[in-house]
């Protein structure tokens, strides 16, 4: 089986590639500047409605009625669009999606396609596979754009060049955009400069790709969210359309929208409502696309709905709010976690979907939280992060031999707790341990406790233990 | 592939052997609020996104003070009324080269949202296929009172979903950068609103 391209290849384990982020100033100045900046208009904008907790409430019941019925709102779906004149393809993995889109845009005679801001393609790395067939994608959002003229990777589900700032964005677009000399860092000039460099792009493009946030069942409606115009672009004007969507973003009925419409632009952009809103279904005659093709894909997802715990991942409706909140995400930055999904979400979504918690990466990802719960608190679909992590922590140990050091260390533990004399003799060669520490810190013990710190700063043990002062005080 | 469909739905039976319940969707939010006025909601909620908001008892007239001289798209069933002279007006078939060099787009709607400020085109009368009110530039948009609602679960109500629909919030914008908001990137970078009746 092909490499699930969720996570990154050559990614390295969360605590490594957090500790160089750490180290780079300006990307958390970046970071810390922006996250404090819509952290403080989300919650304005939520709390301007009376009846925001009832919003999740039925959010997180519509998802889980969909989660709990897939098999047949997946049919439904495929139903509704083709009665429109849609054609709709099933895809099981990234790879055949990625050849699906190929195969279609090289029928439709493209060379180069035009891309809405895409979680789904991002995470199948269509870009890459496209690239390889001889098919260019131009990504049209600006952040997007942004990350693929730097050269870069995306480091945030809304925002992807949110480790950037102003002037860096500028100095990217002066060396990879005709006109540029004159450009200066506000973002104003910036803005323009994209519009006028995409232009012509969207005016000739035979083919976009887009992603769906919503898929409506019964009527076989696609959505599309976006604040630029690049989306409407991408929708409406070139001949052929392909949207490549996981298939838990269906919502049963039209009247469900209802609820998303309301969740998803105050949690995520932190506005009533987003500039465009984009929903189509199937093709109408004379406006937009002749050819309507809906991909749907799995990718991990049916195995992560059958973690009863971990499945409630798939009701994201990748808002990013837990990213905003998070103070782990807010000190390392998305690029840290290795993965398109970064944050509190992606830490139990990015295991999840790749599947593997043999894989270090992988398994580094739940510890990379350190519970606090915001996320949960601002989810607008409910899912309680915090516990799916703890769960997925027991996954990443289990994953282990039982003979791995972090294993046999619990083990350890366990039997030294079960004795009275035992622990006492274990406290005090602990509080020896303190000649193994700096600053209140001990960074790195020897093996096998290495195994541990190579992940955690482990505090120094006290001076004396809590049952020695008190014999000695009280005693 | 025909099998990947028949795959994806196995693995789908499989993931749910648990049977989990499917649970009662509770709609105990607000589908409707009680608004002093929605059309002075609207107006200052579209307002807001930095869009001009005007409330006019005469179209026409507005129309031949703003645009007079100016080359202006329009769909084909626009009210006769609105066509006043001093505009040249083009009419479809227009290619999208015409679009983009035009000076603007004159639509009416189908519903606008107070709560959000936000306008939806349905593709119906006076508003044209979607490619009309994207490219040009400038955008002067028609609301009637009687077509704003207070939320957006009015205003789904009202909707056909099988019709392309597109909702507009203001003027194009993005908060890309920095996470700060700028308006006007690739839709019409200014946005009129005229409320009428």
């Amino acid at each position: 089986m092909d490499r699930n391209p969720v996570t990154w290849l050559g990614s390295p384990a969360f605590p490594t590639a957090a500790k160089s982020a750490l180290a780079d100033d300006q990307l958390r100045r970046n970071l810390r500047h922006a996250t404090g900046l819509i952290r403080t208009k989300r919650a304005h904008a939520v709390a301007e409605l009376p009846d925001w907790e009832e919003l999740r409430l039925a959010g997180e019941a519509i998802k889980d009625s969909v989660l709990a019925n897939l098999d047949t709102y997946l049919e439904q779906l495929e139903e509704s669009v083709t009665a429109r004149g849609g054609i709709v393809h099933w895809a099981v993995d990234a790879a055949e999606a990625n050849a699906i889109v190929l195969r279609l845009a090289k029928e439709a005679g493209a060379d180069e396609v035009v891309k809405v801001k895409s979680m789904t393609t991002a995470e199948i790395g269509l870009n890459e596979a496209l690239a390889a067939g001889g098919v260019e994608a131009i990504e049209t959002d600006l952040a997007e754009l942004i990350v693929q003229l730097g050269d870069d990777r995306p480091s945030h589900i809304l925002v992807p060049a949110i480790h950037k700032n102003r002037t860096e964005i500028r100095d990217i677009f002066k060396a990879r955009m005709p006109n540029t000399a004159e450009l200066t860092d506000s973002p104003p000039e910036l803005a323009e400069a994209a519009r006028k460099y995409l232009r012509q792009k969207f005016l000739s493009a035979k083919v976009a790709v887009s992603g769906a946030n919503f898929a409506v069942a019964s009527t076989g409606s696609v959505v599309v969210v976006e604040s630029e115009g690049n989306g409407r672009m991408c929708l409406t004007l070139p001949d052929t359309l392909i949207t490549v969507m996981g298939i838990e973003k269906i919502v049963p009925a039209w009247q469900d929208l209802e609820v998303f419409l309301q969740l998803l632009p105050r949690s995520s952009t932190a506005e009533r409502m987003n500039p465009y809103t984009s929903v189509w279904s199937g093709v109408t005659p004379g406006d937009g696309p002749r050819n309507f093709h809906l991909i749907l894909l799995d990718n991990g997802r049916t195995s992560t709905l059958a973690d009863r715990v971990g499945r409630q991942a798939l009701r994201c409706i990748r808002c990013s709010a837990c990213l905003n909140v998070c103070p782990v995400y807010e000190r390392t930055g998305g690029q840290a976690y290795g993965s398109v999904y970064p944050g509190p979400i992606g830490a139990i979504l990015t295991p999840q979907l790749g599947g593997d918690m043999h894989d270090k990466h992988a398994a580094s990802l739940p510890y990379a939280s350190s519970l606090c719960g915001a996320c949960f608190e601002v989810c607008p679909v409910r899912i309680d992060i915090p516990s799916v992590l703890v769960h997925l922590r027991a996954d990443a140990v289990a994953a282990k031999s039982r003979f791995s050091p972090e294993a046999i260390s619990m083990a350890a533990m366990s039997w030294v707790m079960a004795g009275p004399k035992r622990f006492h003799i274990a406290q005090r060669l602990a509080t020896a341990g303190r000649l193994l520490s700096r600053d209140g810190k001990i960074r790195k013990l020897p093996y096998p406790g290495s195994q541990w710190t190579q992940s955690r700063d482990l505090p120094a043990p006290a001076k004396e233990s809590f049952s020695a002062w008190w014999k000695r005080t009280r005693g | 592939m025909a099998d990947s469909k028949a795959e994806i739905l196995r693995r789908i039976r499989t993931a749910l052997a648990d049977k989990p319940a499917t649970p009662v969707v509770e709609r105990s939010y607000q589908r409707t609020r009680s608004f002093p006025s929605v059309i002075d909601l609207f107006a200052e909620r579209v307002a807001d996104y930095r869009a001009v908001v005007h409330r006019v008892t005469s179209v026409p007239a507005f129309i031949e003070e703003t645009l007079s001289g100016k080359r202006i798209v329009v769909p084909a069933d626009v009210p006769e009324e609105w066509l006043v002279s001093p505009v040249t007006w083009l009419h479809e078939p227009l290619s999208v080269t015409d679009l983009d060099q035009s000076d603007g787009v004159l639509t009416g709607s189908a519903v606008g949202i107070a709560e959000t400020g936000t306008i939806v085109l349905d593709a119906g009368v006076a508003q044209g296929r979607r490619a009309l009110s994207l490219l040009p530039d400038y955008h002067l948009c028609v609301v009637r009172a009687e077509q704003i609602v207070g939320t957006v679960p009015e205003a789904l109500e009202r909707l056909d979903p099988h019709r392309p629909l597109t909702f507009i919030s203001g003027p194009s914008a993005t908060s890309d950068i920095e996470l700060d908001r700028v308006e006007g990137v690739h839709g019409p970078r200014t946005l009129e609103v005229l409320i009428t009746g």
